[in-house]
């Protein structure tokens, strides 16, 4: 029986960690290395880690610093940010990381999908996607590089992302980023059943029976920042993960 | 000592600090004198079985690895690598070493989620060096393919997605699994451990 995975995801900043709202903000929350090894002690099931200077300013990689993060991870790495061609992705796969994330570069190069899954099968991309409601309420996909909402039919862009060789589609809602105010169920299951391959939900996760609402819904994994590492009223900084127990206690299988 | 071949693609980063991690030598190896040489060779791999197979003869690693199965050296193929010593795979043309009997497949059930991905149960099939004590065995899995052995017998463990697929493979001293130890945690330092004591 494939468990459900819940995956921590960092936000990397010139080499320190920080925590967004709403994509804005950032607070600084802790050194890398030293959150990695916490979570390989906690046994977390996999990590996501997105440098959101590279996408934003159109950065390379730091690929010395990513190879060392990938070296202390005793669990499965996902790196995103500053991927705009295959040759980047070649240099990523080379220092170790065994899956990357694409995100606005979609919506200038949508082949960079096929040519990274071609070469590196469809296991090693997970395409990320921004959701963001319009001044009307209504849901778009969103290009947060650019600040620019689309107006894609969604459950159409999501099996075009399956089509074209996608292993994961990430779905991250910007309006509840940062905010544990609740996953976005309502929206996410009229689209879980777009794709045939695993869905990750991310943004808002409040409390871990929410997780088993998302599996129920369809969705494959659930995402979050400020769950694990904001604790209390006062946001303050504590990297955590649920135990073994608590899981069992939540029935998260 | 352990030698992990470094072909240019797979995560060898973690293999190696994993392996330190439990107090074991490794080494990262490149050529075939050196694959020669060895005793206990780990091929790791991620990505598609023509490219990593393109890379593997164009470096003249290929037949060292042959040479050094045939004489008895250990190697345990992770992931891709395991699937890589395979004859072939549905994945792409190109002809593996066939150093297990079989073939490398498609999850065909159209009612799953492919790629199978996250962490799953490993049920052993039969007593493998791998696989020790009786202890939990869960690790993490990320493939749409899966190996076929023809000689059930070379199977050590499956596990269910759907189907009860065959995850682990045992024949003699080529040994090989479809999970990847190095993502997971005591697990996988479990069957490190196992492995470094052979």
């Amino acid at each position: 029986m494939l468990e459900t995975r819940i995956i921590p995801c960092l936000l990397l900043q010139e080499e320190r960690l920080v925590k967004t709202i709403k994509f804005s903000n950032p607070v600084y929350v802790g050194d890398p290395i030293n959150t990695i090894k916490i979570f390989n002690e906690k046994e977390v099931d996999e990590l996501i880690i997105l440098d959101i200077n590279a996408s934003k300013k159109n950065l390379l990689p730091n690929y010395k610093y990513i190879k060392q993060l990938a070296q202390e991870c005793f669990m499965p790495l996902c790196y995103g940010g500053g991927i705009n061609s295959i040759q980047i992705a070649d240099k990523l796969f080379e220092i170790g990381v065994e899956k990357l994330s694409v995100q606005n570069i979609i919506f200038e190069n949508f082949d960079i999908i096929t040519q990274i899954t071609r070469k590196y099968g469809s296991q090693s991309l997970v395409v990320s996607i921004d959701i963001k409601k319009d001044i009307f309420g209504r849901y778009k996909i969103y290009n947060s590089s650019k600040k620019v909402k689309y107006n894609f039919e969604i459950s159409a862009f999501l099996k075009k992302v399956e089509d074209a060789g996608a292993g994961e589609i990430f779905i991250n809602f910007v309006d509840l980023d940062g905010t544990k105010n609740g996953l976005n169920l309502d929206f996410i299951k009229n689209f879980v059943k777009s794709v045939n391959i695993p869905i990750i939900i991310c943004g808002g996760l409040n409390n871990l029976t929410e997780i088993n609402s998302a599996v129920a819904c369809g969705v494959s994994a659930v995402a979050a920042g400020a769950f694990f590492v904001f604790q209390g009223p006062h946001r303050a900084v504590l990297i955590t993960y649920p135990s073994k127990e608590e899981l069992l206690k939540f029935q998260i299988k | 000592m352990i030698d992990i071949i470094d072909y240019g693609i797979g995560n060898i980063g973690s293999i190696q600090n994993m392996i330190k991690f439990i107090g074991g030598n490794s080494r990262i190896v490149s050529t075939p004198e050196e694959i020669l040489s060895s005793n206990k060779l780990i091929l790791p791999g991620v990505g598609s079985f023509d490219t990593a197979m393109i890379k593997l003869v164009n470096s003249n690693l290929i037949d060292a690895i042959k040479i050094s199965a045939n004489k008895g050296t250990y190697i345990l193929g992770i992931c891709l690598g395991m699937q890589l010593l395979f004859e072939n795979s549905e994945e792409g043309n190109s002809q593996g070493p066939g150093l297990i009997n079989g073939k490398v497949i498609k999850f065909k059930d159209n009612s799953l989620r492919i790629p199978h991905v996250g962490w799953n149960k490993v049920n052993p099939t039969r007593n493998s060096v791998l696989f020790k004590d009786n202890t939990e065995k869960k690790f993490y899995f990320t493939h749409s393919y899966h190996v076929e052995c023809n000689n059930k017998e070379n199977v050590i463990a499956t596990t269910n997605y759907g189907i009860e697929f065959q995850c682990a493979v045992e024949c003699e001293n080529i040994l090989g699994t479809q999970f990847h130890p190095e993502k997971s945690h005591k697990y996988g330092m479990n069957l490190f451990s196992n492995y470094i004591n052979l």
